[in-house]
């Protein structure tokens, strides 16, 4: 039991709100959690492996983690650029931009999921210029990527601002003041103060993207082996009722979450202390 | 264009060259147009395609009516119970110090990091009729799964850190100097809890709130595990959405979408104006204080 260790605490309620704290906390996450890892434990060895491992699971990752670092990178490069445009330039729409950036974490995602469908099928505003040049983005792989772009809009944006708010333009001049170009500024004394930032943004919107159903499963088609990512797989097998496959395969997908949660904590940590510096 | 460059930053060292500035700025106007503003005006073209008359028959249909109730209700208990949550976790975190504390912040994290439809398929894991507690809830005639009480527990769970996030630092940053002085003053706890702590976090509260709601009213991946989709019944605003769409009936697909998309925008202007009044007013006050001790 955590024990408070502020001495001199004139403030009442601690032992309330930590044990409400921990009470709800183990009620609403801890014990639906810890199911997956008891239905685990009832698969043989063989049936887990057969679940995790199935050439239909195995291009399920693959569309996942490809989509999912595209949407990723794609969010990187522009986020940045959003991100520099809104702290360093005057323009005329900004603030309205400022406010538009979390719109994907606020749309619910089965309305992203419909509308994106709709601008990119090949009859949709987007799409009917694209259909003509071969290229297909609704219920082909590249819609799937189109989509978590959408999902993980925010997070490079949102990580690489304040950064850039807090960096001291001093710098920039010095270095201009000796000889510095502004590209060579940029690379040398703008970039490596970013680096840890854009890094956790990247994370985050790799996370995110990863987990992501409602705003996948109408652009993408969900054709087996093709357009089905790894969320979708672990649907279609609850809706099958199987229970053991989908536990499998959604204990895979925890882990992977964890291992970036966990890298995301060391990021930020990262990045503060850089701040700090 | 020329006229904007005097609002800059006189900075010439630190200075873009004016072509980069246009190019940047077009980039990012072109990738946000492209991602962002196109889908919210397809949200209401596609949903005023068929007239403004179906528009609100599509609204005024009673299955839709039937998924905005439930998305209220749902909404009416999820969110009271995570900022109530929020509020609680945020006083112990930001006041005391214990052992485990950074473990505590990483756990309440963990909804964030676990995939809508694996949130919702721990409820089936717990409470669906294979299960032993599912079980003896069934006995007794009481269904979760394929039910309401799922879709408010699979709610809760995947809205459970909003508020606390919200909160916690806001309280960190307001301070307790106003609060200890209320309790040597010889208030009791609830009233330096209701007098001094509430007032002083009102703004970050209402912000905590309107996210939790937003994500509540607009959680589809969790709740289309857990819901059953059982017409008129067990279906939410984003569940209605998708049952419309499958059917091809995409003008009131769009039509019960724009309603959300009204309360996304909603949610975004909400958070500009109350993320400002959360904390920076309070911080003033203490930055005096500093400056009067250190005088």
């Amino acid at each position: 039991m955590a024990i408070n260790t502020k001495r001199n605490n004139v403030l009442p309620g601690f032992n309330l709100t930590l044990g409400f704290t921990l009470a709800y906390l183990g009620i609403v996450v801890l014990i639906p959690l810890s199911t997956i890892f008891f239905k685990t434990f009832t698969l043989t060895w063989a049936q887990f492996w057969a679940a995790v491992a199935s050439p239909r699971t195995v291009a399920a990752y693959r569309l996942s983690f490809g989509a999912s670092i595209a949407g990723a990178t794609v969010n990187s490069v522009f986020g940045l650029i959003v991100a520099w445009s809104l702290v360093r330039y005057e323009f005329p729409v900004k603030s309205l931009i400022d406010v538009m950036v979390d719109l994907p974490f606020a749309l619910p995602t089965s309305v992203a999921g419909i509308t994106l469908t709709a601008i990119y099928a090949s009859n949709g505003w987007i799409g009917g210029w694209l259909a003509p040049l071969g290229i297909k983005v609704a219920y082909a792989p590249l819609g799937v990527a189109v989509a978590l772009t959408f999902v993980g809009l925010p997070f490079v944006v949102r990580t690489v601002q304040p950064v850039l708010e807090d960096l001291d333009q001093e710098y920039e001049e010095a270095a201009a003041t000796l000889g510095a170009s502004r590209l060579q500024t940029f690379v040398l004394v703008i970039a490596p103060a970013l680096i840890p930032a854009l890094l956790t943004g990247f994370a985050l919107a790799f996370a995110r993207a990863l987990g992501e159903y409602g705003s996948v499963v109408f652009i993408s088609g969900n054709m087996p082996m093709r357009t089905e990512v790894v969320p979708l797989l672990i649907m279609s097998k609850l809706e099958q009722f199987d229970y053991a496959g989908a536990t499998a395969i959604a204990l895979v997908m925890l882990s992977v979450s964890f291992v970036l949660l966990l890298g995301i904590n060391v990021l930020q940590r990262w990045s503060s202390r850089r701040l700090a510096a | 264009m020329a006229g904007q460059s005097q609002r800059e930053p006189q900075r010439p060292g630190a200075a873009d060259p004016p072509w980069v500035r246009r190019a940047l700025i077009a980039i990012a106007l072109v990738f946000l147009a492209l991602f962002l503003f196109v889908p919210v005006i397809a949200v209401f073209a596609e949903a005023l395609r068929k007239g403004i008359g179906a528009y609100f028959a599509a609204i005024a249909d009673p299955e839709a009516r039937a998924a905005i109730r439930l998305t209220l209700m749902t909404a009416a208990i999820a969110v009271p119970l995570n900022v109530t949550f929020g509020v609680g976790a945020s006083w112990a975190i930001a006041r005391f110090d214990f052992a485990g504390k950074q473990t505590l912040l990483t756990l309440i994290d963990i909804p964030f990091s676990v995939s809508p439809v694996i949130s919702g398929m721990l409820f089936v894991l717990l409470l669906g009729v294979r299960a032993p507690l599912g079980a003896l809830l069934a006995d007794h005639g009481i269904r979760v799964i394929f039910a309401e009480p799922g879709i408010v527990l699979a709610t809760i769970f995947v809205t459970f850190p909003l508020a606390a996030r919200e909160l916690i630092p806001i309280m960190q940053a307001v301070g307790s100097e106003e609060e200890e002085a209320a309790m040597v003053l010889g208030a009791s706890g609830w009233q330096m809890f209701f007098r001094v702590t509430i007032p002083n976090v009102k703004w970050g509260l209402l912000y905590g709130l309107v996210l939790c709601n937003a994500r509540a009213m607009g959680e589809f991946g969790a709740v289309s595990v857990v819901s059953g989709h059982i017409r008129g019944q067990t279906n939410t605003m984003p569940l209605y959405i998708e049952i419309l769409y499958n059917d091809y009936q995409f003008a009131a697909a769009f039509a019960v979408s724009s309603i959300l998309t009204l309360l996304a925008i909603a949610t975004l202007i909400a958070k500009r104006f109350l993320q400002r009044r959360a904390v920076p007013a309070k911080l003033e006050k203490h930055d005096d204080l500093a400056v009067k001790v250190a005088a």
